[in-house]
């Protein structure tokens, strides 16, 4: 039983496809972290400007990532950007993109979420001891907002690797894919392939997003104290 | 928010109509130096990366051929992997040249790719666990019927038998194992794919192996480029004359399907 399990990814270069397909949805959901983070914090913060065009721009922006499936914004920028405009951008490329304004439409409500869930009071006192803005934001408002924030940072940091899967309707060939090329290439000879060949896809799933889990249960600690 | 996606499909439809692809013509091709074929990569016999991670099946035997003659080259075929669900749309926003992803042809499908000549003919049959087979329709009745997406079992149950229960699924691996894990009382599906599949997998039974109408599995090119459409005819029809799809068959299906099946079940005369 577990000969044949392991007969599975001895195969050929199987578990080195696998471990490519992994290190290719990596690629995606770390580019989309990163560039998440960097657009979804400002946008987070004009979320809660009290200038209205701003305020509806923002909030436009997030609704039309939240209503429209993510699958839906792939097929637009891959295929319809190509017909429409010809325009053709590489698929790889297209799924760092499209992760990366979801993920930061997603964070941008995050970061709202967390800054208007301050006390109003705690403006208040602030400036009634007579710190500037700046001081205000860098000693008051920011580290309670980052600790607020972490727990529900790190869920969609979690869920943007696990949505990477999405990208192989637009060609790209990620771990879960591969998985069942593999198994559809197996199931001949070990019919249990399938069992074995997800057992690994979790594992792998799993040490890459546990210590992300960890980690932001340490921050959270930390910050406490 | 169905609506609304509904509404952007829907213009999107209309502009992919209006703004339609004329595509490459063999000269263009030839000049580029390469031709993309759109495949699948798990769908064997027809096909499928091998441990290798090398392109390999009927589709892909054929593929390398029409290379072979179009470019002077096999190795002048560049296999693109393509999913059932979006298989047209890799046709129309000219992300490949030739679709040969085992596509059944249909009047629907016919709308927004142009199909050359047939290179297989195909039905639909029905595979159920060996305890409880299923050998006709009426026996689906009060049951879950395993489909996948886009596919023509779909389409015909749907229109022809919609008071059976259907349980969709995107890709080839879910469709099977939900049959493995009991979700559904069977799968239906192209018949050729359940010959094999049966084969590989003992306790299964193809209990129904034709249903619906004879259809054909043809290449398909973007709507309107007819000079590689009738390339391609010419082409399948010199091959069809040499004996190629016979030999293709022995060294792809063969083994895959067991002796037991005539190649006639699949092969065009």
């Amino acid at each position: 039983m577990l000969a044949s399990a392991v007969s599975v990814f001895t195969a050929g270069d199987n578990l080195w496809r696998l471990l490519t397909g992994l290190g290719v949805a990596m690629q995606i959901a770390l580019l989309a972290v990163f560039f998440s983070l960097l657009l979804g914090i400002p946008l987070g913060v004009v979320m809660t400007s009290r200038r209205r065009v701003l305020f509806l721009a923002a909030r436009l922006y997030l609704d039309a990532w939240r209503i429209v499936p993510v699958l839906v914004w792939l097929f637009i920028f891959y295929f319809e950007l190509g017909r429409i405009l010809g325009i053709h951008i590489d698929a790889w490329l297209v799924s760092v993109l499209v992760f990366s304004l979801w993920g930061a439409a997603e964070m941008s409500d995050i970061v709202r979420g967390a800054i208007t869930s301050l006390p109003a009071g705690q403006v208040e006192s602030g400036r009634a001891l007579g710190l500037s803005n700046w001081q205000l934001q860098r000693y008051v408002i920011m580290p309670q907002v980052v600790r607020r924030l972490t727990p529900a940072a790190v869920n969609l940091v979690t869920r943007l690797i696990k949505t990477t899967s999405l990208v192989v309707l637009i060609g790209v060939v990620e771990v879960l894919k591969v998985g069942q090329q593999i198994i559809e290439n197996s199931e001949r000879n070990v019919p249990s392939a399938s069992f074995w060949v997800y057992g690994l896809i979790f594992i792998l799933y799993f040490i890459v997003c546990y210590p992300i889990s960890r980690l932001s249960r340490y921050l959270e600690r930390r910050w406490v104290g | 928010m169905k609506q609304l996606t509904f509404a952007i499909a829907l213009l999107f439809t209309l502009l992919a109509g209006s703004l339609a692809w004329g595509g490459s013509s063999p000269d263009d091709l030839r000049a580029a130096g390469k031709v993309r074929l759109g495949v699948f990569s798990d769908k064997p016999p027809f096909g499928f990366v091998d441990s290798n991670g090398k392109n390999q099946g009927y589709d892909v035997y054929l593929g390398k051929r029409l290379a072979q003659d179009l470019l002077g080259s096999a190795d002048k075929a560049e296999f693109v992997l393509v999913e059932a669900a979006s298989r047209v749309e890799f046709l129309t926003a000219n992300k490949v040249d030739i679709i040969l992803a085992n596509f059944t042809v249909t009047p629907e499908r016919a709308e927004v790719v142009d199909f050359t000549k047939p290179y297989m003919k195909v039905a639909l049959g029905v595979v159920s666990p060996d305890g409880s087979v299923i050998r006709s329709v009426d026996q689906l009745k009060g049951k879950k019927l395993i489909v996948n997406k886009g596919t023509t079992a779909e389409i015909y149950f749907t229109e022809n038998h919609p008071d059976i229960e259907l349980l969709k699924f995107d890709q080839n691996t879910e469709t099977f194992n939900a049959l493995k894990d009991g979700r559904g009382a069977a799968v239906a599906h192209d018949n050729t794919l359940l010959f094999a599949w049966a084969l590989a997998n003992p306790g299964y039974t193809v209990g129904i192996d034709f249903l619906g109408n004879q259809d054909t599995i043809a290449p398909a090119v973007a709507k309107g480029n007819l000079a590689l459409r009738q390339w391609v005819d010419q082409e399948i029809e010199k091959l069809t004359r040499e004996g190629f799809f016979k030999a293709a068959y022995d060294a792809t299906l063969k083994d895959a399907f067991g002796a037991s099946i005539d190649p006639g079940a699949v092969l065009i005369d």
